[in-house]
């Protein structure tokens, strides 16, 4: 049987587009999908979506299309997104609205509803995880609350013969293993075939970061051609078993070493991956470089699926008043400490001393904190004080403090930048299967 | 010698824990990777940043120690006051550890 050629269009949702429009036109594919949904997107989009019902969905959703729709419908390639975020439907009928711009002649789109379970969880009083809270503690700041769904809930939009796929929360690995299951028949009782499954999406739910991306250490790991790092492809058997590659002409690369860095990205217990539609075990994965930019993957197996699915609660917290100020040359970081200490000074002058805050140093301690590299004096410094506050009014009062270093601080402060932004969190909880009712709309030309 | 001259490592994040994965880029550099890195080693290593514990996991036959983090992020990306809220840039201190 010919191997499936499955490509990885998007890894998050500003991801480049012209290298899944590449992958689109020359990768010979079946199958293209699209991860663009991070923890807070959905809640994100939801706020979108309170201030106007036809939005929710991933803002590059369209420009994404334009680019990798002509290629897919020759090619008959089908597309599979969660880019419908908070809004599916309305993903679906901007879809078709670029496919006519395009005069597509024909276009099915297959929109998957279901991961939405706010109003089940505001009826309930489930317990937060990793808090000893329950969703009630949120009453008042709930925004989203989204089921993350497995491949099973894809599988009647593939049989649709649908051309695109639009989801909602969907564990971002059953994006890629739903089609491996439509195409080769799998069961979803068949634990070892879906961990390999599961591996090979896991592998390509980060586009580039499997064939060169977030790897390279000048001198210690060189990855040729960055600029243009190629988005992987794998090819898939019957079996399971894939090889992961990406197209010639194409920057990065695909070793053992760029496959073992995504196989445990993210990761906690390798043998314990909980996903869904399985419990997925990489511990005893065994990768092969075949040839160049060419890796075999095999030795995948899984436990049977959990009865519960994660949900991701989005819920207003307060906001986050930020201040940067730099300072260069002779005494850099001298000046740059002296800042700090008039900013903390300034704080409890406004009463804001006792709330969360960071007062940092970017160039000495803002990353790695003040134990790693303390001891390097830095050409150039710059000072950062963040403060969570639970006013909007309380959080600009931060970068105002810093701008006014200008007049009133060390000599030689200069490029001040403040920023307000709300915070948007994300708490989760556990939710029985049955209680998620899961639809399949289809939409055509 | 330190970890930098035998292997690369990749932060990522989940909830609040960090983890982190340190590759031998020659598999035959493994064990004085898995000799050097233990969860204690690493612990001591973050104990600024990290508050919780650290979970060690090998996998030999890939040249790997994946470490999970916890209590690291600032209560998580979505909400912490760091400038690097995901924890992407903490991969690069195990670097320069001494091999033992």
């Amino acid at each position: 049987m010919k191997a499936f050629r499955i490509g990885s269009g998007a890894g998050y949702s500003g991801d480049r587009i012209d290298p899944a429009q590449d992958l689109a036109e020359r990768g010979e594919l079946d199958a293209l999908v699209f991860e663009c949904l991070a923890e807070r997107t959905i809640a994100l989009a939801q706020l979108r979506r309170s201030l106007d019902p036809q939005q929710g969905y991933d803002l590059l959703l369209k420009e994404r299309m334009r680019a990798v729709l002509p290629a897919c419908v020759k090619q008959g390639v089908t597309i599979i997104t969660n880019m419908g975020a908070a809004n599916p439907r309305a993903a679906g009928e901007a879809v078709l609205q670029v496919a006519r711009e395009l005069q597509l002649p024909r276009l099915r789109v297959a929109v998957v509803l279901g991961d939405d379970v706010l109003p089940w969880m505001l009826a309930h009083d489930a317990p937060l995880m990793d808090s000893d809270q329950t969703v009630r503690s949120l009453d008042g700041r709930l925004i989203s609350a989204n089921a993350y769904l497995g491949a099973d809930a894809l599988l009647p939009a593939l049989q649709s013969g649908a051309d695109v796929v639009i989801t909602g929360r969907v564990a971002d690995p059953a994006l890629f293993l739903a089609p491996l299951m439509h195409h080769f028949g799998w069961d979803a009782g068949d634990w070892q075939r879906l961990g390999q499954g599961i591996v090979v999406g896991h592998l390509l739910e980060c586009a580039a970061q499997v064939s060169g991306g977030y790897i390279a250490d000048p001198g210690y790991v060189d990855v040729p051609g960055l600029a243009e790092v190629g988005f992987p492809l794998a090819e898939v058997q019957a079996d399971g078993r894939a090889v992961i590659t990406k197209l010639a002409g194409t920057g990065g690369r695909v070793d053992r070493l760029t496959c073992t860095a995504q196989l445990l990205y993210e990761l906690e217990d390798p043998g314990r991956y909980l996903q869904p539609d399985v419990v997925a075990d990489f511990s005893a994965v065994r990768l092969q470089e075949i040839g160049p930019d060419r890796v075999s993957i095999e030795g995948a197996s899984g436990h049977p699926r959990p009865d519960q699915l994660k949900v991701t609660l989005g819920y207003r917290e307060g906001f986050i008043g930020e201040g940067q100020i730099s300072y260069a040359g002779p005494g850099a970081r001298a000046r740059g400490e002296l800042a700090l200490a008039v900013l903390e000074s300034r704080l409890q002058r406004r009463g804001l001393d006792g709330l969360d805050y960071r007062a940092e140093l970017i160039g000495v301690n803002a990353m790695h904190g003040p134990l790693l590299g303390a001891d390097r004096e830095p050409y150039e410094v710059r000072v950062r004080l963040a403060v969570r506050t639970a006013t909007r009014a309380q959080a600009e009062q931060v970068g105002q403090e810093v701008e006014a270093l200008y007049l009133n601080g060390p000599a030689g402060g200069g490029g001040v930048t403040q920023s307000v932004r709300e915070v948007i969190a994300v708490a989760s909880a556990l939710i029985p299967r049955e209680v998620v009712r899961l639809e399949c709309e289809i939409l055509e030309l | 010698m330190k970890v930098r001259d035998i292997a690369l490592a990749r932060s990522g994040d989940k909830g609040n824990r960090a983890t982190l994965s340190v590759i031998a880029r020659d598999l035959a550099d493994y064990p004085l990777l898995e000799r050097t890195l233990t969860p204690e080693r690493v612990q001591a290593h973050y104990r600024d940043i990290v508050r919780g514990s650290v979970q060690r996991y090998t996998l030999p036959h890939l040249g790997a120690v994946h470490f999970v983090m916890n209590e690291a992020l600032g209560g998580g990306v979505t909400r912490s006051l760091a400038l690097d809220a995901h924890g992407k840039t903490l991969s690069a201190a195990i670097l320069d550890v001494d091999l033992t």
